[in-house]
């Protein structure tokens, strides 16, 4: 087999599936926030919840839009990249992504007409009821996905037949030894994720004197949600990672970029990991505080990547570094949340323009965050593919390079365009904000079918406002 | 063989004939008003085509993750050998699906300059239809397989006959685009689509006895399946059928009729997949690799078996709901924006 086509295979689905993580983790956080909103609005009656709801809806249709079309691509891609792969554990997988479909994206795709489009269509509850069960049905997705990504990480509840994983139990398969630590992780990810958005976004308007009444709402919304989430994800991060010295000790020993397992390791803040000489360069580390996370014992030991043969140890460097990424964000979010509830216990959160200015720039951390973070899951299972069964450069189906090679160039120049733009629409709308005309739609009958309220929704977005025509 | 080993492959073959034709004509319409744009350019006329579709497309398109899932779970050895087999025109149908899938939501809030998602969607809809056409065409010929993997070049499914299947899927997606826009739209737009769909429904008449001609001549499996005494005479309202829908469609379209045109395209679909499913029967990947051959152990396919018949019709439900709540006719000037 051509190991160039299973190396671009490799790069076009590692950058494929990382564009396409960026937008779920948006959607499956706005999709709560927004049902949130609009829970809150039928409770209260108060019209800025309902207002900030269909302002977020707009933002959460272009982003959902790209999270379904990236998925699309990345649900072929098993066969058409990785053919060997899908032969070895689609009886195992394949059922997980069945699923996945069957009480998800159905659900959600659904739905998200009726959230979209029915505003004036559907009864107000109903409608509220959409969200909910749009925002549910991202949440099943995820767990499906990531039942099937943890048991490639940590397999169990199969046997192997002839070279091909049969299920065995159920249960132990999606419920396999890493997947709850790694669903919890993800979900407080992309929770935290969507609550700094709006953190930011809120404090952008309040700084820039506009929409007030908004502004303050999605700050305390969003702060809230940061500042009890982002001590959590610590938590929980630190329960990953003991799960994975368990299951993954190479993993482990290239996070840590830890060499020589016969004495206790130093958490490494500054270093150049060089698989060559297998050391690290330039190393700054604090003596056996790595050996404390780990093993919880300052004196305590775990494998290096000594203990494992060359072929077998994954990428040091990526892994390292891309660790390092993600919890000094993860520290940094600590840190805004605690420095902002502070401020607000103190009463003067809307007025410290010192803590709201630099909170506008940090909208981007938590998608650098979960990018890093697949990095470490990924990058650190390698060789494998799936952990102890298939080595990734045996999972490749057997197409051309310059088929693969024509594939990757044409995502990447279409995933350029597309997404950029998506962006730039995602930024202009946020520009406008929550005003417009749907702030003050007129109040249609729900029974009159199509009527000029129909437009409410967007319209403050077309030229021609498709719906004041009548 | 024991009885399970036996019958699940074939319930999980129904299954996904289901799915893929669920996918064919409820993406179909919405494909086919991608086609349709380039003679429609009044940006009018393509608020209200894209208003008539837009609760819908995603839900539609879902259906197609149904069928590449519902191969990987049932079949992964036909879906590693198909997806590899033809792996440039799945890959360019899904790029293409980028850009119309977008195009639903950049094109709104792009305006007033949303020419280019204009034809990002009409161009994603054309490719993607045409590669659809081509995956159709490159699986009828066969894919060649060495040790339970495919063997052959990248370009193996570029022939005459595939190019001719997405051209003939053009016009059929065209035609169920047209006939869907008779039922939810009025005056000028409706009579233009009932126009337009006369050209589409004779594409679709052509390319169909010419795939009914073609391809038993050229497999002499198939011929044999339709040919021989007696399957020609209980095959026979097969091509009957077609051939009345075909009639009724046009009379429909002369006649004003609402519903019946885009009924009788549906009627043309599901007897053209009936076609494809009784001259390739018992095969997944044709001459090749049988339904039994390719499926995953029961314990698999009965996993999602429960889970598939419990859900399918709670999905249908909502499926119907959800057009139910956006029924009726969408008129100019009128979206659901
Ligand atoms: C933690 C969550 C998560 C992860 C790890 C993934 N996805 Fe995803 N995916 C979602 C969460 C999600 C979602 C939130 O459910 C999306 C995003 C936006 C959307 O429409 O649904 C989605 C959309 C989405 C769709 C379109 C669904 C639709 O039409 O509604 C497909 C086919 C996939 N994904 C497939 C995949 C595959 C094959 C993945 C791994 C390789 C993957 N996703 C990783
Ligand atoms: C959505 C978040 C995810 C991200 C950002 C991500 C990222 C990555 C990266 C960076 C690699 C490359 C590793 C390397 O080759 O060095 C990779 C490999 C891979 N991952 Fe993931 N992954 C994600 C989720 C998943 C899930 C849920 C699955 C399967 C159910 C999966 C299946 C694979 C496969 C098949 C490969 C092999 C290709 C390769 O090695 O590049 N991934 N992923
Ligand atoms: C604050 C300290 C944090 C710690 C100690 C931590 C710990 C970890 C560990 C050990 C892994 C690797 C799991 C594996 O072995 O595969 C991981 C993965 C990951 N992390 Fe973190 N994390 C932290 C913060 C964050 C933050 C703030 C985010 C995003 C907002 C995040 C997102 C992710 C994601 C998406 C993954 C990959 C999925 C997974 O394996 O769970 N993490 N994290």
């Amino acid at each position: 087999m051509d190991v160039d086509a299973v190396l671009l295979s490799r790069i076009q689905f590692a950058f494929t599936v990382t564009f396409h993580i960026i937008f779920p983790s948006f959607s499956i956080g706005l999709a709560a926030f927004i049902a949130t909103l609009l829970v809150r609005w039928r409770l209260t009656g108060e019209e800025r919840f309902n207002r900030l709801a269909r302002f977020w809806t707009k933002i959460f249709a272009v982003s959902f839009a790209m999270g379904v079309v990236s998925g699309i691509v990345l649900s072929y891609q098993f066969g058409t990249n990785w053919s060997r792969f899908s032969e070895v554990s689609g009886n195992v997988i394949g059922p997980l992504i069945g699923y996945e479909t069957l009480t998800a994206f159905f659900l959600e795709a659904t739905f998200l007409g009726i959230l979209l489009f029915g505003w004036n269509r559907v009864s107000p509850n109903l409608h509220v009821t959409a969200a909910v069960l749009v925002a549910v049905g991202t949440s099943i997705s995820a767990f499906w996905i990531l039942a099937a990504n943890s048991w490639m990480q940590t397999p169990a509840g199969h046997e192997m037949i002839d070279g091909v994983a049969h299920p065995v139990s159920w249960m132990q398969i999606i419920f396999n030894p890493s997947f709850p630590y790694r669903f919890a992780h993800m979900f407080t990810a992309a929770y935290l994720t969507t609550s700094l958005v709006v953190l930011s976004v809120g404090a952008r308007y309040l700084m820039a004197n506009r929409f007030h009444e908004d502004a303050k709402t999605m700050i305390r919304m969003g702060l809230g949600m940061v500042a009890i989430l982002a001590p959590l994800q610590l938590v929980i991060g630190d329960a990953h990672g003991l799960n994975t010295a368990e299951h993954q000790p190479a993993k482990i020993a290239a996070m840590e970029a830890h060499w020589d397992g016969s004495k206790p390791a130093g958490l490494v803040l500054f270093g150049w990991p060089d698989a060559a000489a297998e050391t690290n360069h330039y190393e700054i580390a604090i003596p056996n505080v790595a050996s404390f996370i780990i093993t919880h014992d300052f004196n305590g030991l775990f494998k290096g990547l000594k203990d494992f043969k060359p072929e077998d140890r994954p990428p040091v460097m990526a892994v390292f570094l891309a660790f390092r990424v993600m919890v000094g964000i993860g520290l940094t979010m600590i840190a805004i949340g605690a420095i902002g509830a502070f401020l607000w216990f103190r009463g003067r959160l809307f007025e410290a323009g010192w803590y709201l200015k630099p909170v506008i720039y940090t909208w981007p951390l938590g998608f650098i965050a979960i990018v890093a973070g697949w990095w470490v899951t990924e990058i650190g299972r390698q060789p494998y593919l799936i952990h102890g069964i298939l080595r990734t450069k045996d999972a490749a189906s057997p197409v051309a390079f310059g088929a693969v090679a024509t594939s990757l160039a044409m995502f990447v120049a279409v995933y350029a365009v597309v997404f950029s733009m998506g962006v730039l629409y995602i930024k202009r709308l946020i520009d406008k904000g929550p005003a417009g005309k749907a702030a003050e739609a007129p109040d249609a009958l729900p029974s009159r079918p199509l009527s000029a309220a129909q437009g409410a929704t967007r319209e403050s977005l077309a030229a021609k406002p498709i719906g004041a025509g009548e | 063989m024991d009885d399970i080993a036996y019958w699940l492959p074939l319930v999980w073959a129904s299954i996904l004939a289901v799915a893929v034709t669920l996918y064919v004509i409820l993406d179909g319409f919405g494909l086919g008003l991608g086609i349709l744009f380039p003679f429609a350019p009044e940006e009018e006329r393509r608020d209200v085509m894209m208003n008539t579709v837009a609760p819908f497309w995603d839900g539609n398109q879902t259906w197609l993750i149904m069928g590449g899932g519902g191969l990987f779970v049932a079949f992964p050895k036909a879906y590693g050998i198909i997806m590899s087999g033809l792996y440039l025109p799945i890959i360019i149908m899904l790029l293409a699906l980028v850009f119309r899938g977008v195009a639903f939501e950049f094109r709104w809030v792009s305006k007033p300059n949303h020419q280019w998602w204009d034809r990002a969607f009409s161009w994603g809809a054309i490719v993607a239809t045409f590669s659809q056409g081509l995956v159709l065409g490159g699986l009828l010929q066969g894919i060649t397989v060495r040790d339970g993997a495919f063997a052959g070049g990248p370009f193996d499914w570029l022939t005459p006959f595939s190019i001719f299947c997405g051209i003939g899927l053009l016009g059929g997606y065209a035609l169920l685009g047209t006939t869907w826009l008779i039922v939810k739209t009025d005056g000028p737009l409706e009579a233009w689509a009932r126009d337009k769909a006369k050209v589409a429904l004779l594409v679709v008449l052509v390319s169909t006895v010419a795939v009914c001609l073609w391809t038993p001549f050229s497999v002499p499996r198939i011929a044999d399946r339709w040919f021989s005494w007696p399957n020609i005479l209980w095959l026979s309202p097969v091509p009957l059928l077609t051939g009345l829908a075909g009639l009724a469609c046009w009379r429909g379209l002369e006649n004003n009729a609402q519903s019946q045109p885009f009924l009788c395209t549906i009627a043309l679909f599901l007897l053209g997949l009936a076609g494809l499913v009784i001259s390739n029967v018992p095969y997944l990947v044709p001459d090749t690799l049988t339904v039994w051959q390719a499926a995953a152990p029961p314990s698999s396919q009965m996993f999602m078996l429960v889970g598939t018949l419990i859900l399918l019709p709670i999905i249908l439900g909502y499926t119907a709901f959800v057009y139910w709540t956006f029924r009726g006719k969408v008129r100019l000037g009128e979206g659901y924006h």
